[in-house]
């Protein structure tokens, strides 16, 4: 009953002076959901572009159905009937639903201008299908981040495509659209449908995947039935070593507390949330996207502004207006997403991680170069930071040194807690793992650590004990020993309330 | 050999300096004498009052911003100046340039505060203030001139006398320059006008007020509109209300000749010199090259433009090498 429908041989992609693709054999079929799987460099996006058209492969064939083709544009790959829905949602997000599905392939009539109804008529049927209760005229800028997703969904159903690229589609997603995404993936995959599925997350990949093929370095390392496989194998696949090593926790004598959190509000977001944290403790926050750990973190370093509770550090209880209070009280907070709010791409990694204590680098407003070579030195080695020097850009490093440079930074202002929101979010497993193992030392070093993360084996891995909100309470406080992934599931759902 | 090539192709600014070399060979073939000393120094002397304006513009652009009201302050300062010598003949000059450059500050200050505190953008704030200080100049002077006769001959000399031989409108551009390049380099108030033009958020949340920073920057950018217009109008020996009109566009083509950054964030004062040195050249010898007046302004901004684009090419193929590289 399947059969193949896209079928890679041999492709090669160059760039001056390196390869992103060698030798790499893929074979998609119908019916299928195909887990396409590596690290963060491994050459998936590459390889999508290739299947999309966006990119020409150096050598090598394409066939689809058995015939060899050519995707000059991402035009010829649509018209062929393949689909891809991005990561970052590329939508025109001033223009309705309706236009931004219909963008590229407008239906016409007869005479030549759009036909609108029509289109808005066929957008309503392909919403009505995927069950979303979305309005075709709404702008896009109005809708949510999961909501954009499904518009983009919708999309790639409205070409009638027979294969369907999702590049990380859950990553925005709240647990009960990853359902809904499930239910509609499960449907094309009845219908005939292929679709090849990235992911980072293993248990996303367990849960949807029927088959799956690993990359590393830009090299086809292996492929296999996800239903024979485990999870180690995979990983082993990936990075060349077992998952054992992914959460070195240290356990660390935990101390008096530090942070002493009371009934902090913040209408519309949280209420009545109360914590403690202690010395050299790893405090996970698990939560559905949108539960609000994010809003409670950015109101304890100061950025948003309480309306109710109080915080007490050290004993003392303190009013933070602003993040430079909050750093001074030794307090450092590593947002949650380091392109937009970490690191500033276009300056050294040196004035990077210097820029938190600016003012205590400059006497008299007068920049102390000599100091900030020292504190560069000093952590950008600590964190292993791979550059060619600490003068470079931060935006010539990758993702995870950038992360990594984020981390510096904050953990050169020398705090006493450290809140760090989603720290692993999107960057490769090896650096994944480095993380870890660089948290856990310094809660082992008597640092207070807030670990936020979307990430459930994360916080189950690394935490001592974690807090599960849902929508802005605290739904459940759980000891390392008694978590497991159900009861916090449960309590992140809202269906067990209570401390 | 080949990589330090590939290294000065790298350096916007080396690109800079070579697109001048080759507009000096090429106007020199045509004109002999255009590289004589006497015409370098009118040349630089000339520019002087561009480059510490673009310096202005330059912290301004580094934040995301636009000052488009530059050539007004220019006007209004200078205005005020002039009448004030005009009015008080025996008031010493240092004096009324020091009232000339608090008189732009003043003005920056009003941007400055529209943009920062009023939250109004610096494209539509400068729009409105570059009318209304225009305006400001009409009322103060009641649509009159200052003129030579009018002016001391100590006010004229400010920017024409000279140091060690150098005329001191050249003088006050090289210690800006300096200022400038120091300001940024080597003080924290410049690393953070950087950190705020490269990502607002990221630097909210490392303490640096971007309220304060845009303050600044617009302040420091009226200062020296200040000190130009007294400049302008002592040099010109001549007070008018139309000083400076379009000169806002001149100390953008400057920075961004020089490479910085529309969207902020990156630039260096360096490129800045001579992005107006560039311009600067060009003023003066498309003159000298006998070309008809007609066509002077056209050859003008057409030569801007393809400098312009032949740097962004050179910056795009330096990128997509960067991105191949980290790729590996």
């Amino acid at each position: 009953m399947k059969k193949t429908i896209l079928e890679l041989k041999d492709i090669a992609k160059y760039f001056p002076g390196i390869k992103a693709l060698d030798n790499v054999d893929f074979t998609i079929r119908t019916g299928e959901v195909h887990a396409l799987i590596g690290e963060n460099g491994a050459g998936k996006s590459t390889l999508v572009k290739i299947m999309t058209g966006v990119y020409q492969p150096t050598k090598g064939k394409i066939l689809m159905e058995g015939s060899e083709v050519h995707f000059g544009t991402a035009h010829d790959a649509q018209a062929a009937g393949v689909a891809a829905i991005h990561q970052e949602a590329s939508m025109f997000t001033e223009l309705t639903v309706t236009e931004n599905i219909f963008m590229g392939h407008h239906l016409r009539k007869k005479g030549g201008t759009l036909d609108w109804k029509a289109m808005r008529q066929h957008t309503q049927e392909l919403l009505d299908r995927l069950e979303l209760d979305i309005n075709p005229d709404t702008l896009i800028k109005n809708l949510g981040t999961a909501q954009r997703h499904m518009v983009e969904i919708a999309k790639a159903l409205s070409v009638d495509a027979q294969l369907v690229i999702m590049d990380e589609p859950t990553s925005a997603l709240s647990l009960h659209e990853v359902e809904e995404l499930y239910k509609i993936i499960r449907q094309l995959k009845d219908e005939g449908k292929a679709i090849v599925f990235i992911s980072h997350k293993f248990d996303e990949i367990f849960e949807i995947c029927d088959y799956f093929t690993v990359f590393r370095d830009g090299q086809y390392i292996g492929e296999g039935e996800v239903a024979t496989s485990s999870v180690d194998e995979i990983v082993k696949m990936m990075v060349g070593r077992s998952l054992g090593h992914m959460f070195p926790k240290k356990e660390a004598a935990i101390g008096e507390a530090v942070l002493d959190v009371k009934g902090l509000s913040l209408p519309g977001f949280f209420k009545n949330v109360s914590f403690t944290l202690h010395k050299g403790e790893i405090l996970g926050f698990f939560g559905l996207v949108g539960a609000g750990r994010s809003e409670v973190m950015r109101t304890i370093f100061g950025i948003d502004k309480k309306s109710e509770g109080t915080i007490v550090l050290n004993g003392h209880e303190i009013h933070i207006s602003s993040p430079r209070l909050a750093m001074q009280r030794g307090i450092a907070y590593v947002p949650e997403d380091r392109q937009e709010q970490g690191a500033i791409l276009e300056m050294s990694l040196s004035h990077n991680i210097t820029l938190p204590q600016i003012d205590k680098i400059s006497p008299f407003g007068v920049l102390n170069k000599k100091t900030e070579k020292t504190i560069t030195e000093e952590f950008g080695n600590k964190m292993e930071i791979k550059a060619a020097n600490w003068k470079v850009n931060a935006n010539t490093l990758s993702g995870g040194n950038q992360q990594k440079v984020v981390l510096a930074k904050w953990l050169a202002t020398d705090p006493d807690i450290l809140i760090l929101d989603e720290p692993t979010k999107g960057i490769d497993v090896a650096t994944k793992a480095a993380v870890h193992e660089f948290v856990s030392e310094m809660a082992a070093a008597g640092l207070a650590v807030i670990l936020v993360s979307s990430e459930l084996p994360e916080v189950l891995g690394m935490a001592d004990r974690i807090v599960v909100m849902h929508e802005g309470h605290v739904s459940k406080v759980l000891n390392r020993d008694e978590a497991n992934s159900d009861n916090v599931i449960l309590a992140a759902t809202g269906h067990e309330e209570g401390m | 050999m080949k990589k330090s090539i590939e290294k000065i192709l790298q350096n916007r600014e080396l690109n800079l300096v070579g697109l001048i070399i080759i507009l000096l060979i090429l106007v020199t073939i045509r004109s002999p004498r255009f590289l004589e000393l006497r015409n370098v120094e009118r040349i630089v002397n000339d520019t002087a009052i561009l480059i510490m304006v673009a310096a202005g513009q330059f912290l301004v652009i580094l934040t995301g911003g636009i000052d488009l009201s530059v050539g007004s302050t220019i006007a209004f300062s200078g205005m005020a100046a002039s009448m004030l010598n005009e009015a008080y003949p025996a008031m010493p000059v240092y004096l009324i340039l020091l009232i000339g450059v608090l008189v732009g500050t003043a003005l920056g200050a009003f941007n400055g505060s529209c943009v920062a505190f009023g939250k109004i953008p610096p494209i539509i704030t400068t729009l409105g203030t570059m009318s209304i200080f225009r305006g400001f100049t009409f009322v103060l002077s009641k649509g009159q001139w200052v003129t030579a006769h009018e002016m001391t001959s100590a006010y004229t000399m400010i920017p024409r006398g000279r140091l060690f031989g150098i005329p001191n409108l050249t003088t006050w551009a090289i210690f800006i320059f300096i200022i400038m390049y120091y300001f940024v380099k080597y003080t924290r108030h410049g690393r953070e006008i950087y950190a705020i033009g490269g990502n607002k958020t990221a630097a909210h949340f490392v303490g640096v007020s971007e309220k304060k920073v845009n303050f600044m920057v617009f302040t420091i950018s009226g200062a020296l509109c200040g000190l130009a217009g007294v400049m302008w109008t002592a040099r010109y020996a001549a007070a008018v209300n139309e000083t400076a009109t379009g000169f806002e566009l001149q100390t953008v083509a400057a920075c961004v000749l020089g490479g910085v950054s529309i969207a902020g964030g990156s630039g260096t004062i360096t490129g800045v010199l001579l992005g107006a040195l560039f311009l600067g050249i060009i003023n003066n010898a498309l003159p000298v090259v006998n070309l008809s007046p007609f066509y002077q302004m056209a050859i003008q901004g057409f030569i801007v433009l393809a400098a312009i684009v032949a740097n962004v090419l050179m910056e795009q193929r330096n990128e997509k090498k960067l991105l191949n590289r980290r790729r590996q």
